[in-house]
């Protein structure tokens, strides 16, 4: 039942003692129309139509439907996906050339490391691949419960909990908490499984202006007001306010100490978001809280997948094991979806303990992240988006020809020149039509711990003969 | 649903094309079901018949009044003591476990209302033992158990530290047995792990479009007998994140009842308006389409841009198989699309493995949208959706997994393709077509047996889906520790998986169950049965109706 109803009924049973009696009788005489109505003979609006069978069978014979989907031109851009031969890693197989890697999010450079490999593959000799069930139906193996629990220990929180597909856990997340009727604060520049989430939970949605607090106090102190004239709905609304720890489609950081002032000033949970930041930020690689300094206990939930930084496939949510115990039934990406296949959850394990035995890489990916962003200023045409903190920056167009197809093809133009050149680069991509609100065209700049001086330098060098070519 | 009547069977055929009614053949389809039955029962002759090319039979047999009634006097009771155990925590008489509210945090908005968790506390809690058993070896025919105490009525659970052995496994949707960690399977994972890892690190539209990608989805394209395919990572995540790609506003989606949460959550999230259609039932399918017609768009009037049929092969739940013949003609007749969801039918259907759609001997491009897991016969992870070449281009271009979900493992699109090709005899031997016999005949040996039992067990006579009626809220605990106590792993659903009164346990056969594991199954489940007097069935216990229900048949066919 949606929270909403409750405060329903407890407000109609008061007003019934507080109604004067004439209110009453009134009221006593529409129920028993009601009833007489409810009791003579029934109708559908839609079935009352007077045609006849002929005239029907003419409308189905008549009746076009659009085709299933409009046709797609066999030279669209976007259709013909790039081949990667062999594995996504440093050393990557683009289109049959072989090229230095800065476009997978393979930050800690972990999916080449043979000790994972090995985990993974006796891993695969004890279990074999699948997991042949979701978790309630013996899909729940001892190592899923022993990456929760290693998870939850590294992020310092009580429990966590893991989902077999990184996109499926924030977009569960949220839904599991928040229903129809409640309200959810989000900045505009959500990443698009935050989106569908909050399309799933059937929420109110309130936007703000991208990392501005500002803004989102405004919209807090209005619905502040607009509690107080109903306090007693008030008291069953929950609120939330999901952010991104890094977002992914601007490279920026969120402002974690300011949100968690304004959560205890409007008593509202934090979910927080830590795909890109999780395993990068801090000096352990706990995301945004260290590097904040903010503590664990005060963000209500962290959602990050392990497709990024881990280097695996699957995702995990972790915090208060008052919060996060819910999702066990109420997660319908865990409860209906077969469980993360052992293997991949042995590989982020030892992907965790290689993080946990020399945290030095962390530096070592800041030092680098900050180098990046430094060697692409003054690309001729091109701007950097994002910290100098962000694994994953975005080059965009200083000034747009005011086409979106057409900027797209000018840095897909780039793109291939740096292909040509050995240097793996690729588009941000979007759904254009879906997406709330659409950030610029962009090239993603992946920083990774393997990338040397000189292989970064070449990068720069490269985009920026692109830029001076292509862009004129 | 309705509440059941009185009359024991009801049996009937559906109607469908008045053409078709005027052929006389023997084949015929029968379909005994009443409990999903609210339109009356209306006899038109011999009319789908000539869809089936064998016979159909489905059976949902009438929960007995008397169970009815005592299984709604059991959640009486338990609701009561829910209540009374509430109010004594209330009150500290009686220890708390459930965790709380940090103190800081007291003043918010409550996160849950007191009464959504009181099913959870007060009813689950009780029985929850027997969910999330881990394990730790193969899911394969027989599982090893991690061995689990409770301190306080499970609340917690401690490992001892002990294995259950070589538990035989009847939970696993492990069809065709490839949930292995030999053969060559596991050697082909293997081998790609060490060559590509086990990660992507970015999405199909980016950089994470791996050559094994598209070796496998033009292997499933071949596999299905459809011009494309394309796969993703997560069985899920395929319904609910390529149905919003494939309608929008302004379409019809008519959605089985029974449908699994992911086509209902794509349903959902793509904005289109869902309409419900009794399970497997056509005549309320057919009102739809054509109300659907005549009448248009609510308010406006104007036509359905498009209608979208889903249907899944075999329901989890039910064990049932979609009447596809008759959807198909319905879906040509009203040029409506067809989705079908083949998440546990692909692999565990039709003389070739290759689904519902082989089942029946149809044409797979009279579906328009082909969609099926790799989770459950294949031994993997993951979902696939096959169809024409412009539905497939158009999703490479906008379906929301292509473009922000990571791209699927390499080992696991390994093992997919391995499987594959040895169901298809790509491997050059025989294998793959031995285990589609053996797990024909398997489920064909344990569903009879069961029956014979005096079982009330539901579904259609070839589904490796094996759902055994318990009924009341106790029995369910009961069975699965019985049942594990002899050594057998089951699984077991109630409410809200189920409705309400319909609580049952659930068997998958698989090929990899011998003879010798079947019938230990069947002594352990026969026994339990007769401890907990689940054999409720009153077909075999008087025996009228089921000679009712094959006389029928054998009339039917002259």
């Amino acid at each position: 039942m949606a929270a909403g109803q409750q405060w329903v009924l407890v407000e109609m049973v008061q007003a019934f003692y507080e109604a004067p009696a004439y209110h009453l009788i009134l009221e006593g005489i529409l129920i028993l129309w009601i009833i007489r109505l409810l009791f003579s003979k029934t109708y559908k609006l839609q079935e009352r139509s007077d045609l006849t069978e002929k005239e029907k069978e003419e409308l189905i014979e008549e009746w076009q439907p659009e085709p299933l989907v409009p046709l797609v031109s066999k030279d669209h851009p976007s259709l013909n996906y790039d081949v990667v031969t062999g594995p996504p890693s440093h050393r990557i197989i683009v289109n049959g050339k072989e090229c230095i890697n800065f476009a997978s999010f393979n930050f800690l450079g972990l999916l080449d490391s043979e000790r994972v490999k090995l985990k993974a593959l006796s891993s695969l000799k004890k279990y074999g691949v699948g997991t042949c069930g979701p978790r309630g139906f013996y899909g729940t193996f001892d190592v899923h419960l022993e990456l929760e629990e290693r998870l939850a220990k590294f992020m310092r929180t009580e429990e966590a909990i893991i989902y077999s597909y990184g996109f499926a856990t924030i977009a569960s997340a949220i839904p599991a908490y928040s229903k129809r009727g409640d309200i959810v604060f989000v900045d505009e520049a959500a990443c698009f499984s935050i989106q569908k989430g909050l399309q799933a939970s059937r929420s109110f949605v309130k936007y703000f202006k991208h990392n501005d607090m500002e803004d989102l106090e405004r919209l807090l102190k209005e619905q502040e007001i607009e509690d107080q004239k109903n306090p007693r709905k008030a008291k069953v609304i929950r609120r939330f306010i999901v952010v991104e720890g890094l977002y992914i489609n601007t490279a920026d950081l969120c402002p974690l100490p300011e949100l968690v002032k304004l959560k205890y000033k409007y008593k509202v949970r934090i979910f927080l978001e830590e795909s890109m930041s999780f395993g990068v930020l801090g000096e352990h690689g706990r995301g945004v809280t260290e590097h904040f300094g903010v503590n664990i206990d005060d963000i209500d939930l962290i959602s990050a997948n392990m497709e990024n930084a881990l280097a695996s496939i699957g995702g995990f949510c972790c915090g208060r094991s008052f919060v996060i115990d819910h999702q066990r039934l109420s997660g319908q990406g865990y409860c209906f979806s077969a469980s993360l296949p052992p293997m991949l959850a042995s590989a982020a394990i030892e992907a965790l303990n290689i993080m946990e035995e020399d945290p030095g890489v962390f530096r070592v990916l800041r030092d680098k992240c900050k180098h990046v962003h430094k060697a692409l200023q003054g690309t001729p045409g091109l701007k950097v988006a994002g910290e100098p903190l962000a694994p994953a920056l975005h080059l965009q167009l200083e000034n747009s020809t005011g086409s979106r197809t057409n900027d797209l093809k000018l840095l897909r133009a780039i793109v291939d020149y740096s292909l040509e050149r050995r240097i793996a680069l690729t588009l941000a991509r979007y759904l254009d039509k879906e997406e709330r609100f659409l950030p610029p065209p962009s090239i993603r700049v992946v920083v990774t711990v393997e990338q040397t001086q000189e292989e970064i330098e070449k990068a720069a060098q490269c985009i920026r003969e692109a830029a001076v070519k292509i862009l004129k | 649903r309705s509440f059941p009547n009185q009359s024991s069977l009801t049996q009937r055929e559906l109607h469908f094309d008045r053409e078709l009614a005027k052929h006389r053949i023997t084949a015929w389809s029968v379909c005994i079901f009443t409990s999903y039955s609210s339109f009356p029962p209306q006899n038109h002759h011999a009319s789908c018949t000539l869809l089936y090319k064998k016979p159909f039979v489905e059976s949902f047999e009438e929960t007995p009044l008397l169970v009815a009634v005592l299984t709604y006097m059991g959640y009486g009771i338990l609701t009561i003591f829910g209540y009374l155990r509430d109010f004594l925590r209330d009150w500290k008489f009686e220890k708390c476990h459930l965790a709380r509210e940090r103190e800081e945090q007291k003043d918010f908005v409550p996160l849950y209302q007191d009464f959504e968790n009181f099913y959870t506390r007060n009813l689950y809690m009780r029985i929850r033992d027997n969910w999330n058993r881990p394990i730790c070896s193969v899911p394969g025919a027989k599982m090893d158990l991690v061995e689990r105490v409770t301190p306080d009525y499970n609340w917690t659970f401690e490992h001892t530290g002990n294995v259950l052995k070589d538990v035989i496994n009847m939970g696993s949707y492990n069809y065709l047995g490839f949930a292995e960690n030999t053969g060559t399977c596991a050697d082909a994972a293997s081998e790609c792990t060490v060559k590509y890892g086990v990660g992507v690190s970015s999405t199909r539209q980016e950089i994470g479009n791996l050559d094994k990608h598209e070796e496998l989805e033009k292997l499933v394209a071949g596999f299905l007998g459809v011009e494309s395919s394309m796969a993703f990572g997560m069985g899920f995540a395929t319904n609910s994140m390529n149905i919003p790609a494939l309608t929008g506003k302004g379409c019809l989606i008519l959605s089985d009842e029974l449908n699994h949460a992911s086509l209902v959550l794509g349903a959902r999230l793509s904005g289109s308006t869902i309409r419900v259609f009794k399970h497997n039932n056509m005549q309320s399918l057919e009102k739809l389409l054509r109300d659907a017609i005549v009448h248009g768009q609510p308010r406006t009037h104007r036509p359905w841009k498009k209608i979208l049929i889903l249907v899944e092969g075999i329901y989890s739940m039910e064990g049932s198989i979609v009447r596809l013949p008759e959807v198909i003609a319905l879906k040509k007749k009203y040029e409506a699309y067809l989705y079908l969801d083949e998440a546990h039918s692909i692999g565990a259907l039709g003389p070739r493995g290759r689904g519902v759609v082989d089942y029946f001997g149809l044409d797979p491009s009279d579906v328009d949208i082909m969609m099926g897991t790799f989770t459950k016969s294949f031994g993997a992870a993951g979902g696939y959706i096959g169809g024409k070449k412009e539905l497939i281009d158009y999703l490479r271009l906008h379906s929301h997994s292509a473009i922000h979900a990571t791209s699927m493992s390499p080992p696991i699109t390994q093992q997919i393709i391995t499987s594959m090709k040895c169901i298809m005899g790509e491997d050059g031997t025989t294998l793959g077509q031995e285990r589609l016999c053996q797990l024909s005949e398997n489920t064909t040996y344990f569903r009879r047996r069961l029956h014979e039992m005096g079982f009330i067990i539901y579904g259609n006579n070839d589904s490796p889906v094996v759902p055994l009626m318990l009924y009341m809220p106790a029995k369910i605990g009961s069975v699965s520790r019985f049942m594990l106590k002899r050594n057998i792993g089951t699984v077991v659903v109630g409410f809200p998986a189920t409705p309400i009164i319909e609580s049952r346990a659930r068997f998958c056969v698989s090929a990899a169950h011998t003879r010798e594991m079947l019938d230990k199954a069947l002594n352990a489940i026969s026994e339990v049965g007769d401890l907990l007097q689940l054999k409720y069935s009153r077909k075999n216990r008087h025996g009228s109706e089921g000679t009712d229900c094959f006389s029928f048949l054998e009339s039917h066919q002259d």
